[in-house]
């Protein structure tokens, strides 16, 4: 571990559900954007953000895809904010066994927000024109310790599926072969 | 692979209860679009003309346009056709909403219910899993209630539905079917709704739709934003606010009433109150809305707020649609809070906001005029909104006067008899029109309101000013980015239009010109309709995003179809004719086309009869208003011209009307009966 601090560019999304009409082109641009070839076809349930709507309750809340988990919570919050009751899941990101967000329609696989890798800003906040969803970028200094940190997950990833012993035999090949 | 539309229609009998998934024939998109053109198309062909709006045989179509569930932004609305119980001619009603695209991902590009169930059913469609389940536990509920209801014992929060009220279900001849924010309200299709026995239309789909050219698509598409933004950020100086912006128009939004209420016709389109708009209302309105307006939302994959949620105190929420804001609250010269109240009842009701505040108005001067009497409304509280309310339920109900009522001013005036016909002074082809009454004839206007087919002025209107501009510099600043224009020509119409002089209404626009116009805007709406997109964005306000120079490239690009501005216009024109052909075959003609009598105060017989006459000749119809052999040969319209023939509408040797044609007065007399 170096302990070297690095920079670190972070991109923000703020959701202002006051602003938020309602109108998905947020997940129709996703989906459509995220499409092989791109832009070939569009369907928002393919896509990494989804509007939780409840015209009636006036409950509006963009929510991004995030992380997979493998198992849903043990006990779900009511909040009430406002005068309003929202379900937890309604701001939670993950593809969750609980619910049907967040997944491909066809096949059950996780999706996640990549922020549209490529273009200047993700296409949902360029497409979103009540500005409900607005693009922040800042630099936040970071100790490199993140990027270990990464490497141990990931590793203990490879771990769980192959067990360690395979793990630890198929590193010391490599680095034989150097 | 087909392209931006899915090319299978879902076909419902709902007599036996077969469900059948029916592709379509590629070559009718080519020559008939979607939505409204290749509905128009069913019709004709299934639908003849002995078969009476609730005859188990008339269809009832749920048409998603062609480019709808697409990136085309805005472009969301369902076409829904049949035949009009009120008017015996086509139907087609419209509504945004997110109906139209959850439909094409699930599959389908129609829902086309024929036959009648016995008992009151829903139709739930799960992408290819359809179902048609009992709905008797959902027996008078109101339209938003039974869409929350399904969507819960569905555990489908995010399925779309398109429900009847009471009033469809009880057969109201003017209601409406509803979808949440939106709704298809004219020509009394939520009637063919609940004589079919079908409550709802429940719909989930999570299938892709496919883009032909996918690059150059998006690129239209971010052209469209473009110009939408540039739009918001610049509206058109020196008009009314509504006519300044995009939209639809966007009512809910603004709190500036004063040209509403005061240019248009309070309770039974009677009375101007030129000088109702005073600080005193405007703070009071501004108030109501305020306190009840929780957000203005869209449909789906749009921009503009042309909607609201309004919860007024005391009453569930619900979502209001643009003109139904003042609609009841002119119809019995009250205020906005009554207006949003009696539109909540309304809305659940499933009534159009146009016709059911003037059937009670209506209702209402034939008591002051003694052709009705107190015994007709027996426990009528006797405060003005008490009697609005209590008309609402009477109607939706079908009890007493209200079962007389529920079939609309022209019907209800015949049943009623004793001069009541009098008070039905409102209506063109048998249906309750915008409460508008003028002054000097509008050349423009007179035609759109003789021909227009969907009989509704804000369906035919738009693109070509209202009004000239009284200063020249003023309409040479207004042709300077006017790209929308089909033909340089228009410009110059518009620049040498005067509010006074030579050149001024009623004899400039000149015949010819008004011909012009009329046919331009009249277009642009039935390319909306067929491709669904909203008239918001598009035929309504002046300088849209889409028009007649990009819309070929949406359809080249996004559904691979070979399209320029001619075979477009010529694909316009062609499944418009069909929907004359389809009146046409049902009686209509030269005699039904007309303004009601005291639209205009100023009238002028012989201009009228020029204009309708070049109109006509213009269209490619006969003096009788029925297209001729020689026109319907030149759209690949055979069929109908053969049709024509062996009905003697059209003879062998020419094209002169039939003469025989019963009259509509005895028809009616044949069907009292």
């Amino acid at each position: 571990m170096t302990g070297d601090k690095i920079k670190k560019t972070i991109k923000t999304i703020r959701i202002d559900v006051d602003k938020c009409n309602g109108c998905r082109a947020c997940e129709m641009i996703c989906s459509a954007f995220h499409a092989t070839p791109k832009y070939s076809s569009n369907n928002p349930a393919r896509s990494r953000i989804r509007i939780i709507r409840e015209p009636l309750r006036d409950l509006y809340v963009p929510v991004y895809a995030g992380e997979y988990t493998v198992a849903e919570c043990a006990g779900r919050d009511k909040y009430t904010i406002d005068g309003k009751e929202y379900d937890e899941c309604s701001f939670c990101r993950a593809s969750c066994p609980s619910r049907d967000e967040f997944k491909e329609p066809d096949s059950g696989l996780p999706l996640k927000c990549d922020m549209c890798e490529g273009e200047e800003e993700p296409l949902c906040v360029k497409w979103c024109m009540h500005d409900a969803l607005i693009l922040e970028e800042r630099e936040e200094e970071v100790e490199e310790l993140e990027e270990q940190e990464d490497l141990e997950i990931g590793l203990g990833s490879l771990a769980d599926k192959y067990g360690l012993q395979t793990i630890m035999d198929a590193l010391s090949r490599m680095s034989k072969k150097d | 692979m087909r392209y931006a539309e899915t090319g299978f229609n879902l076909e419902v009998d709902l007599t036996r209860g077969n469900i059948e998934k029916v592709a379509s024939d590629p070559r009718d998109t080519e020559l008939y679009l979607g939505g409204l053109g290749t509905n128009a198309k069913i019709l004709w062909d299934r639908v003849p003309p002995e078969v009476d709006a609730f005859s188990p045989e008339n269809l009832l179509i749920f048409g998603a346009g062609l480019l709808c569930g697409t990136p085309a932004v805005g472009c969301n609305r369902t076409i829904v056709s049949t035949i009009s119980p009120q008017t015996k001619l086509l139907a087609f009603s419209m509504m945004g909403g997110f109906f139209a695209p959850e439909l094409k991902y699930a599959g389908f590009d129609k829902v086309i219910l024929r036959g009648k169930s016995s008992n009151l059913v829903y139709l739930w469609i799960n992408n290819d899993t359809v179902e048609i389940r009992d709905a008797s536990h959902l027996k008078g509920k109101g339209s938003l209630e039974t869409a929350e209801a399904i969507k819960k014992e569905l555990k489908q929060p995010k399925a779309q539905v398109a429900a009847i009220g009471m009033a469809g279900e009880n057969r109201v001849l003017y209601a409406s079917i509803e979808q949440g924010r939106s709704s298809a309200s004219r020509g009394g299709i939520g009637a063919v709704m609940g004589d079919k026995g079908v409550k709802a239309i429940v719909v989930r789909g999570t299938k892709d739709i496919n883009i032909a050219q996918p690059l150059e698509y998006m690129e239209l598409c971010n052209e469209v934003m473009e110009y939408i933004q540039f739009r918001n950020e610049n509206p058109i100086p020196g008009v009314m606010p509504i006519l300044a912006g995009l939209g639809s128009p966007q009512e809910m939004k603004v709190h500036d009433e004063k040209w509403h209420t005061e240019n248009f016709m309070w309770g039974n389109s009677r009375t101007r109150r030129r000088d109702f708009w005073n600080d005193e209302v405007a703070r009071e309105w501004m108030e109501t809305l305020d306190q009840s307006r929780t957000r203005l939302i869209s449909c789906y994959n749009c921009p503009m707020t042309c909607g609201a949620t309004i919860s007024m105190p005391g009453l569930p929420t619900y979502m209001m649609k643009c003109f139904t804001k003042l609609t009841y609250t002119m119809g019995a010269f009250s205020n906005l809070d009554f207006g949003l109240r009696i539109a909540q009842k309304a809305t659940e009701y499933g009534l159009d906001g146009f016709s059911a505040p003037q059937v009670m108005a209506f209702a209402l001067e034939l008591l002051e005029n003694g052709i009705l009497t107190d015994k007709d409304f027996p426990d009528m509280p006797t405060d003005n909104e008490g009697r609005f309310f209590y008309l609402l339920d009477k109607i939706v109900r079908r009890e007493g006067i209200g079962d007389i009522l529920a079939n609309g001013t022209y019907w209800a005036a015949r049943e009623i008899g004793n001069g009541a016909q009098d008070y039905a002074h409102n209506n063109i082809k048998k249906i309750e029109q915008l409460p508008l009454k003028l002054s000097m004839l509008n050349p423009i206007y007179f035609l759109m309101y003789c021909t227009g087919e969907k009989i509704n002025i804000t369906q035919i209107e738009g693109q070509f000013p209202q009004a000239p501009y009284p200063k020249k510099e003023h309409r040479e600043k207004f042709c300077e980015d006017w790209i929308q224009v089909p033909d340089e020509k228009f410009k110059q119409y518009f620049l040498d239009w005067e509010p006074r002089g030579e050149n001024s209404m009623p004899f400039y626009p000149t015949v010819d010109m008004c011909c012009d116009i009329v046919d331009w805007q009249e277009k642009m709406h039935y390319i909306d309709d067929a491709l669904g997109q909203c008239s918001g964005l598009s035929a309504f306000p002046l300088k849209p995003p889409y028009h007649i120079h990009n819309y070929p490239k949406f359809i080249s690009a996004g559904a691979g179809i070979d399209m320029d501005e001619d075979k477009l216009s010529k694909a316009a024109k062609r499944y418009r004719t069909l929907v004359r052909a389809i009146n046409i075959r049902r009686g209509m003609r030269r005699k039904d086309e007309k303004p009601p009598e005291d639209h205009w105060k100023k009238r002028f017989p012989e201009l009228e009869k020029e204009l309708l006459d070049a109109y006509y000749k213009f269209k490619g119809w006969n003096n009788e208003g029925i297209p001729t052999k020689e026109s319907l040969y030149d759209l690949g319209l055979d069929y109908v011209s053969k049709d024509f023939v062996e009905r003697g509408i059209l003879t062998d040797c020419e094209d002169s009307p039939d003469k025989d044609m019963p009259d509509e007065d005895v028809l009616a007399e044949k069907e009292k009966k």
